[in-house]
């Protein structure tokens, strides 16, 4: 797959349609799987993962389902584009970081990708774009009876699908949602859903699967139990739970328009100002800008740029995602000047007027 | 200088003002953790499974310490410090550990939900596999090769056999 022809999209995650996408970012499913005739990748030999590798890679090519997903040998790519399929959420950081025979069958649009010899054999991932666990769900359910006519996985009657992991046991499934939830951590409510969450034994984590600060204010909600609950009703649990936040982020958000509206207005508009001039800019202080301003063209306090290039500049604006976009590896200062720079050039073609 | 409470080297160092008296406290981390002086380690998921790990098994402790899985080789102690498991054999091999562990992760014990469509090996079947894993891990420990590939040869045969193309 040629990685530069992704990095002008922003992928499906941010897409930035579908229910309730004003704060539904994306929802996520994925399922650990292993091969019955092998020991877990971490205690597979190099021969043993590279055999486990090329197995999978052969079954993946012939699965009967389009469009096809295109392989990408990991060994073979420069740390900035792992790091770049880590940015995408194609990837988890272990993967990227990790050594030996491994790799990610991706289809073209992003939805559905395969991570071989993570810490489990398989790890499937189907990603959609606002609020759609049941398309999701249908969707890697459908991708797995066909690997599972292929591949011989590792199950017993007894403990279901085995990992590496026994906290992944069972289903082998991880479902969550990505929310954008600004007004909830303006007005310091966000703790008290935290809490509520824990709770019904949901967990929560930064967009990059950070523990405590999220940075731009998203949030993955998922499941943490795998074993004694069907995938039907783990999905269920969360699909209850989300429109409740739903709820309160939007009566945060309405009690802030209505009692400090102006104080609002000014923080929003600071921060697309900030944006549309700075000349050096951190990847942490534009999540936190792009964040207001995401909020603000949500409420209507921002008219000058659309919610698609919000959502976009969001990803571009990583690290790798940039220095793909510039064509060159940048140290840290001069990716904060690029960075800026990408920025301003970005809203003012969106047609910005900062006042 | 060393801990008031042990004689440890003390490496945290306290000055605490009480009705304006000085007082000052030179402890080691563990007697300053016991304490509730410093903030432990930051709670990670390994590091929760490891003790969660290491608990609730009880009486078998000994027998679980001597425990090894015949076909990956990994032992039960090794799978306690690292939290992962060697291959899917361990399940069977060291479920009086795992089946409290599972409990205390999920609060459960027995997989609800999908299944393959094709039934796994019966119980008989993977006794069979495991026994030749144990062989072919033997046969190659004491350099027998012409043996270990004679086995390797048979477990591919068995598991080709729902290995399907």
């Amino acid at each position: 797959m040629n990685l530069d022809s992704l990095t002008q999209s922003s992928g499906e995650w941010l897409r930035g349609t579908g229910p309730d996408s004003d704060i539904v970012i994306s929802s996520r499913i994925r399922l650990a799987r292993n091969l019955a005739a092998f020991p877990f990748t971490n205690r597979a030999s190099s021969y043993q993962k590279a055999e486990i590798e090329a197995l999978l890679r052969d079954r993946i090519a012939r699965l009967d389902l389009e469009p096809k997903l295109e392989y990408i040998h990991l060994p073979s790519l420069s740390p900035l584009d792992r790091q770049f399929l880590v940015e995408r959420q194609l990837i988890s950081r272990e993967l990227a970081a990790s050594e030996g025979p491994r790799g990610v069958a991706v289809t073209p649009h992003e939805t559905r990708s395969i991570m071989v010899n993570e810490e489990d054999h398989l790890r499937l991932q189907v990603m959609r774009s606002g609020f759609a666990l049941d398309e999701a769900w249908q969707d890697i359910d459908r991708l797995d009876d066909l690997l599972e006519q292929r591949v011989s996985y590792a199950f017993s009657e007894e403990f279901g699908y085995l990992t590496a992991c026994p906290t992944n046991v069972g289903t082998g499934m991880r479902a969550s949602v990505m929310l954008h939830l600004p007004a909830l951590v303006w007005t310091k409510q966000i703790e008290k859903v935290f809490r509520a969450l824990q709770k019904i034994n949901l967990a929560v984590r930064g967009l990059y699967g950070e523990g405590s600060r999220a940075s731009g204010d998203f949030y993955q909600i998922s499941n943490q139990v795998t074993l004694g609950k069907s995938e039907t009703t783990i999905l269920n649990e969360i699909r209850e739970v989300i429109p409740q936040i739903i709820s309160y982020e939007r009566q945060a958000r309405a009690a802030m328009m209505r009692e400090s509206r102006q104080l609002l207005h000014d923080r929003v508009s600071r921060a697309f100002g900030t944006l549309c001039s700075a000349t050096m800019m951190t990847s942490e202080e534009t999540m936190d800008l792009l964040s207001s301003v995401r909020l603000g063209v949500n409420l209507r306090l921002i008219e000058d740029v659309n919610i698609v290039t919000v959502n976009t500049l969001f990803i571009h604006t990583q690290p790798a995602h940039l220095q793909k976009l510039m064509g060159e590896q940048l140290d840290s200062e001069e990716r904060n000047a690029a960075r800026a720079r990408y920025l301003r050039t970005r809203l003012r073609e969106a047609g910005a007027h900062p006042n | 200088m060393k801990c008031q409470l042990c004689s440890n080297p003390a490496t945290v160092h306290l000055t605490k003002i009480v009705e304006q008296k000085k007082k000052e406290l030179h402890l080691c981390e563990r007697c300053a953790e016991q304490q509730q002086l410093v903030q432990q380690k930051e709670l990670s998921l390994p590091a929760i499974l490891q003790t969660l790990i290491g608990q609730h098994v009880g009486p078998w402790t000994d027998e679980l310490a001597r425990l090894a899985c015949p076909a990956c080789g990994i032992k039960y102690m090794e799978f306690r410090a690292e939290g992962r498991l060697g291959c899917p054999h361990d399940y069977a091999v060291f479920r009086v550990g795992l089946e409290p562990l599972l409990q205390r992760i999920h609060r459960a014990g027995r997989h609800v939900g999908k299944a393959p469509r094709r039934r796994p090996r019966s119980a008989a079947a993977e006794a069979e596999v495991l026994e030749l894993k144990r062989q072919l891990r033997a046969a190659v420990e004491a350099e027998r090769y012409e043996e270990a590939a004679r086995l390797r040869d048979l477990l591919r045969e068995k598991e080709a056999a729902d290995e399907p193309g």
